[in-house]
């Protein structure tokens, strides 16, 4: 173990030629830190929030260099959750997600581009309902540090606007509902 | 006409139980068949599973009481024309007419109620969840809804078809007895 972490520690550093690095995260989702949440207009006049409870990922990030990190995040689309047993059972069916056919959606980020003090603009591919398009996350930086029990955490928050019809779902909710927030916020253990 | 059966006919509580549940089972068929399709501002998209839900918990009710009734006062014999076989069939038929008839209507109450929701059965009263632990119970529940609901129209199809061709084919009483016109 020893010897495998003094390794890793000797290739990072060659790698990055003695430069700082980013670090590996892997998204805490044994604690459950990290919640995949969305909302969408209820005819205009309230708002309908969800989540996803099924998703795992990764992200490298070097606070010093921001514009380095990268993301990746894969959702099982059957997992989504309303407070409503019969609404997700329409929501999982091909009126919406068709999960039978499409179980997995996936983000993988191509660029992050800092736009100011802890925030940036990560664009990358999303891949939902079987249909892959670029999409921008306005993220934000919350913290990172030791945790209390000898691992190391960082954490974002973030959050995008999705057009249903773009993914191919072909419910139509009305004119105020044409649009779902992703409010995204994720804690990753260094690995 | 009676109330009861007796060995050669069906009384009036047999034959009114019979064609209501017929036209509860084709109209739900319709009215579930229509409704899955309704769009979001459709005036009907609430209402049309209330009623659904409704008519169907109704219909529970009274297949609970025919299958008492068959207990109270026995269906007549099968008619002497028909042989060993058809016999058999029907009877085969008739059972798995009846198991269809619950497996829908169960499969049904568990959608609604998967996560504890109870389905108020036209506002009059509700009908609590009792069973919410089936892993994925609302996707699970309506798989079954709906295979058993398609498996189940077309049983009553050939039901209705057989019956058809005791009539114009056979000659025999079998679909006369149900409409209670058999003589004697």
């Amino acid at each position: 173990m020893l010897k495998k972490t003094l390794a890793a520690l000797v290739l990072g550093s060659a790698l990055a030629g003695g430069q700082a690095f980013a670090a590996d995260y892997a998204i805490d989702k044994e604690g459950q830190h990290a919640f995949v949440n969305f909302k969408i207009s209820h005819l205009g006049y309230s708002w309908l929030w969800g989540t996803f409870k099924d998703f795992d990922g990764a992200f490298s990030f070097d606070a010093a260099k921001p514009a380095e990190s990268k993301v990746n995040v894969t959702l099982k689309t059957a997992s989504v959750d309303t407070n409503h047993a019969e609404r997700d059972k329409h929501l999982r069916s091909d009126d919406f997600l068709n999960v039978a056919k499409h179980p997995t959606a996936t983000f993988e980020s191509t660029s992050v581009k800092p736009t100011g003090d802890g925030t940036a603009d990560i664009t990358g591919n999303l891949t939902l309902n079987g249909v892959t398009k670029p999409v921008v996350i306005a993220a934000k930086f919350i913290g990172e540090g030791k945790d209390p029990w000898g691992g190391y955490r960082a954490g974002f928050e973030g959050s995008t606007t999705l057009t249903l019809k773009d993914f191919d779902i072909k419910m139509d909710l009305g004119p105020a509902s044409q649009t779902v927030d992703l409010i995204i916020s994720v804690e990753g253990v260094r690995k | 006409m009676r109330w009861r059966n007796s060995s050669t006919h069906y009384g009036l509580t047999s034959i009114v139980l019979h064609w209501l549940v017929a036209a509860a089972v084709f109209g739900l068929f319709g009215l579930g068949y229509w409704m899955v399709g309704l769009t979001y501002y459709s005036s009907w998209y609430r209402t049309a599973p209330d009623l659904h839900k409704s008519i169907g918990l109704v219909l529970f009710l009274v297949m609970l009481v025919r299958v008492l009734w068959r207990f109270v006062s026995p269906a007549p014999g099968p008619l002497a024309s028909q042989g060993r076989l058809t016999q058999a069939a029907a009877k085969l038929g008739h059972s798995v007419l009846y198991l269809g008839l619950f497996l829908v209507m169960m499969s049904g109450y568990l959608i609604s109620t998967a996560d504890g929701r109870a389905i108020s059965v036209f506002g009059l009263f509700d009908v609590p969840a009792l069973i919410t632990s089936i892993p994925n119970q609302a996707d699970t529940a309506g798989l079954v809804h709906e295979y058993a609901a398609w498996a189940l129209v077309i049983l009553a199809v050939l039901h209705a078809l057989a019956a058809l061709k005791h009539h114009f084919i056979d000659r025999d009483a079998t679909l006369r007895r149900m409409l209670g016109r058999n003589p004697g």
